[in-house]
């Protein structure tokens, strides 16, 4: 065994960008692991973790190559290969008179933009979206970390400025039919979402994409935008923008359970408004999102068509508990609020009101709903959209448990996700005899296929709903009554 | 809203894959090239990003720097234009103590004392000087500038600028031309008697022919000379004839004696720098007029002592903020080399302030290969000039730029931000006293200015 650590110092790449490169260096032959990475405090930790030796002295601005292979030539294979794949993206040569822009409002002085899309490390993010504000443009925040209080400064200078600011933690948008972050492919329509939730949109958008409605935007506000402190701001800056775009004839809204008074201040908000506007706060004894897409339909006068289901509609209730593994915060939330009217208190590690926290080992815990998306979750890792491994363990575990009596499962599919989450799931769900119910979101245009990713799991023996509220309440179906966790 | 799907264009900044996804949907994109800010920065630069004062105020300062008038209106010694008294000299750069001195400041002050008759010998000045027998401070504390030492005493003539716009005046001594010369710390013999010529028969002359002439726009010129090939620090050769030009019929028909005007004439036109000293001042016109903006991040000095860099900016007055000046990277004259050089000094960087200069390196192709590079990295430079400040300069325009106007009004947080540092054209001064010119070449300030910047601008920001 060969261990190689080397430094390039000045050399930045974003960590999705290195997490990639690392991925492939452990594919070669001969390497038994890889890490590239930016000097970063977490990065070092890692690298300590995986029994490198860490270097004095570095910054976030030096890249770390360590390799750890069978001989001397494999490290060499795999840092040439290294070369080629960082040579790919090349900076300012020397000799040219290009010059690529260092800052936001560098690039939007080099093009007529109207829109900024921001994924810096959440530490630095507000700088980055504050120059976006500065350069005029309308700026999604996709990062998270941003703290609440430079969430309402951001907002209050978007305000004053008269542009829009989605985000931050905002992974969903669409404007004028394009998708940017984690954004199904939707067809244009009357339909303008405003959504505090970028999961919650996302089904949304193919709840009605099912019953042939389309969408135009969906601007996101990030999943704070409902809170007392930040008040909406993004939110009452997004109606006012659909609400003067002539494609729009309704507009929805949608969130995690707001702050009381804010709901207020939007209702209010939107009852000046003269486009139909239709509340969608997910909560206790509130609409489901299936409830509040079928309220939409109604809006723009079409045909509700019941969302869809593949495979067969089994039952029967076993002994044991639902286990409940998401991807999606918000679809996590809303199966715990269908669950918790049926079943009582369930556990979690983002509990709605009265749920238990689970600890930190998240063992379940009688019924147990878990959102792999959690910031908690994905610290140094990508999102489980992206990188299913963590729920694949997970599901494992939970259909060997005697103690579970059903699985339901997310699967969300669009751009930036995952290109074939279904076969990973199935390859395991085929494996064991317990019942397994999916909440399928997605749009028939999805690049993964809709209708494939809907086969593969059924002919694994699971059951698939395209409503989420739809695929909890199947899933209780096999849960004992009285059971209590 | 305003957009349709194949009209919209995205600033993309951080995770490419994004940037990939919206490509793939047939949308233009502007990808950032980011890198994290200077480390140890972080929140300093957020509270002072999120400053809801920056925008406007920056744009006040930048709108103040440009509209700033800078008009050649008398030549005076600086006892009557700044009331320096016998023994009270000006030097450039921030603030410095004689013990921290590098040779050639104190070469010049040396030379001055003897100009100034205030010793009988250079070893007699240098050991007055030292027991503090002197008062010194830095030419800005008085709104003049000077370019490498800076030295400026009572009798000693200089421009005087003014600026109609904001009522400003400013002041720059008189170019001694190249080699030894005082404001590289020599002083010898030549060197003295070259200042008395320039007190006794340059600075008389001057005075009557400015005054003939009438108020010259010195902005005015500065924008031809920038079509002509001058970037205004390392050439100004053109400037130098185009004033030469507006001082000829005043000169001539000044009944002065034929033999003076000859040698006026002809020391003038014989130093292609001379005209850098109406650069100066008019550029300090210019970061006057944008000083004092609260909340602005403007740079409105930098400028060196042959110790410390110091940079001042708009929005905190003037407060210095220093580190250690860097050598030049650059050429050499004769056998002189690194090793010869002095630490980066003089005022000569209110030119790079003021957006020409270094800034400006696009429009002078004759000298990048004196300031070590090709025509190509002359463009690139400016290109990342323009990066890290908040506008143009109207007026300024650049020929190869496509007449863009200079980049003008460093921003200290796209400084920080990017990493990317104000590019300065400079002379080199030797290192030991009296040596005189041994290079040219280019410098940037220290980080440590922009950090300790960023740090008081935070301070400053009021919740």
């Amino acid at each position: 065994m060969t261990r190689h650590v080397e430094v390039r110092s000045g050399t930045y790449r974003d960590s999705v960008g290195l997490m990639q490169a690392s991925r492939d260096l452990r594919a070669l032959d001969g390497v038994s692991s890889a890490l590239v990475a930016m000097a970063t405090g977490l990065n070092l930790d890692l690298l300590a973790s995986m029994g490198f030796d860490t270097p004095d002295g570095l910054g976030p601005n030096d890249m770390i190559v360590a390799i750890e292979a069978a001989d001397e030539e494999t490290v060499r294979e795999a840092t040439t290969a290294l070369d080629d794949a960082l040579a790919a993206a090349p900076v300012g040569k020397k000799g040219s008179t290009d010059v690529p822009p260092p800052t936001i409002m560098a690039a939007a002085r080099r093009a007529s933009a109207q829109l900024a899309l921001v994924s810096t490390p959440g530490g630095v993010a507000a700088i980055d979206a504050a120059d976006a504000l500065a350069a005029g443009l309308d700026t999604m925040v996709f990062s998270d970390n941003v703290s609440i209080e430079h969430e309402v400064r951001l907002k209050e200078i978007a305000a004053d400025a008269g542009l829009l600011l989605m985000g931050p933690d905002c992974g969903t948008a669409v404007v004028s039919g394009v998708g940017l972050g984690f954004a199904n492919v939707v067809r244009p329509g009357p339909v303008g979402i405003v959504a505090a939730s970028g999961t919650g949109a996302q089904h949304l958008m193919a709840l009605l994409d099912g019953a042939d409605i389309g969408v135009t935007h969906c601007l996101g506000v990030g999943g704070r935008d409902l809170s007392a402190a930040v008040a909406a701001r993004s939110t009452l800056a997004a109606l006012d923008r659909l609400d003067a775009d002539p494609d729009i004839s309704t507009i929805v809204v949608v969130s995690k359970p707001p702050a009381p008074e804010v709901a207020e201040l939007v209702t209010a908000h939107a009852d000046r408004l003269a486009t139909t506007t239709v509340l969608g706060y997910l909560g206790e004894g509130q609409p489901d999102l299936t409830a509040t897409a079928e309220r939409v339909a109604a809006a723009v006068g079409q045909r509700w068509v019941t969302p869809r289901r593949w495979g067969e509609a089994v039952s029967g209730p076993r002994p044991g508990y639902v286990r409940g593994l998401f991807v999606g915060g918000t679809l996590c939330d809303e199966a715990m609020l269908v669950a918790a009217a049926e079943l009582g208190p369930v556990s979690s590690n983002i509990p709605i009101r009265g749920g238990h926290r689970l600890d930190e080992t998240l063992t379940s815990a009688g019924h147990t709903f878990i959102d792999f998306g959690d910031d908690q979750l994905t610290v140094g890792r990508p999102h489980p959209m992206i990188d299913p491994t963590l729920r694949l363990e997970r599901l494992e575990r939970e259909l060997a448990d005697p103690t579970c009596a059903v699985v339901l499962l997310d699967v969300v599919l669009g751009m930036g996700a995952h290109p074939d989450p279904a076969s990973d799931l199935a390859a395991v769900i085929s494996r064991y005899d317990g019942p397994v119910v999916v909440s399928l979101v997605g749009t028939r245009d999805d690049p993964q296929g809709l209708e494939e990713q809907a086969v593969r799991l059924v002919e694994a023996g699971a059951v698939i709903h395209a409503s989420n509220a739809a695929a909890t309440r199947h899933a209780l179906t096999f849960v004992q009554k009285g059971q209590t966790a | 809203m305003t957009a349709g799907g194949s009209d919209l264009t995205v600033v993309t900044a951080g995770v490419t894959m994004l940037a990939d996804a919206l490509r793939d949907q047939g949308v233009a994109t502007v990808d950032v090239a980011w890198t994290p800010p200077v480390a140890g920065t972080e929140d300093d630069l957020t509270a002072v990003m999120l400053d809801p004062r920056r925008v406007p105020a920056n744009a006040r300062a930048h709108a103040a720097m440009t509209a700033a008038a800078a008009a050649l209106v008398d030549v005076r010694p600086a006892d009557e234009a700044l009331g320096l008294r016998a023994g009270h000299f000006l030097h450039a750069g921030p603030p410095i103590t004689w013990d921290r001195m590098s040779g050639p400041l104190r070469g010049a002050l040396i030379g001055a004392v003897v100009y100034e008759g205030l010793a009988d010998s250079t070893d007699h000045a240098e050991a007055r000087l030292g027991a503090g027998d002197f008062t010194f401070e830095p030419a800005h504390h008085h709104g003049a500038v000077g370019p490498m030492a800076g030295v400026v005493s009572g009798s000693m003539w200089m421009f005087e600028l003014y600026d109609e716009t904001s009522g400003n005046r400013s002041w720059c001594s008189l170019n001694e031309g190249l080699g030894k010369v005082l404001r590289y710390g020599a002083y010898s013999p030549e060197v003295i008697e070259r200042l008395r010529w320039m007190r006794d028969v340059l600075g008389p002359a001057l005075q009557t022919t400015t005054r003939a002439s009438g108020p010259i726009d010195i902005v005015a010129i500065i924008a031809q000379m920038l079509q002509m090939g001058d970037e205004g620090h390392n050439r100004n050769r053109a400037g130098t004839l185009m004033l030469l030009k507006e001082w000829l019929p005043g000169l001539v028909g000044s009944g002065l004696p034929t033999g003076d005007i000859c040698d006026v004439a002809a020391f003038v036109s014989g130093n292609d720098h001379f005209f850098l000293n109406l650069v100066m001042p008019a550029c300090k016109l210019m970061t006057s007029a944008a000083s004092g903006v609260p909340g602005s991040t403007v740079v409105t000095t930098m400028a060196r002592n042959g110790t410390d860099f110091g940079i001042q900016v708009s929005g905190l007055g003037d407060e210095w903020f220093t580190g250690p000046a860097q050598v030049a990277d650059g050429l050499y004259l004769g056998n002189f080399g690194p090793d010869d050089a002095n630490p980066d000094i003089g005022d000569s960087a209110i030119t790079e302030t003021a957006g020409v200069g270094g800034f400006a390196m696009a429009t002078a192709p004759a000298i990048v290969r004196f300031v070590g590079g090709s025509v190509a990295d002359a463009i690139a430079t400016t290109r990342r000039m323009y990066d890290i400040c908040v506008g143009e300069h109207q007026r300024w325009a650049l020929p190869i730029m496509d007449f863009r106007g200079t980049p003008t009004g460093i921003d200290v947080t796209s400084v920080l931000r990017t990493a990317q540092l104000p590019q300065i054209n400079t002379g080199m001064a030797g290192r030991v006293a009296g040596v005189g010119q041994v290079g040219a070449g280019l410098v940037s300030p220290p980080m440590e200015c922009f950090e300790k910047a960023i740090a008081a601008l935070a301070q400053a920001v009021t919740r």
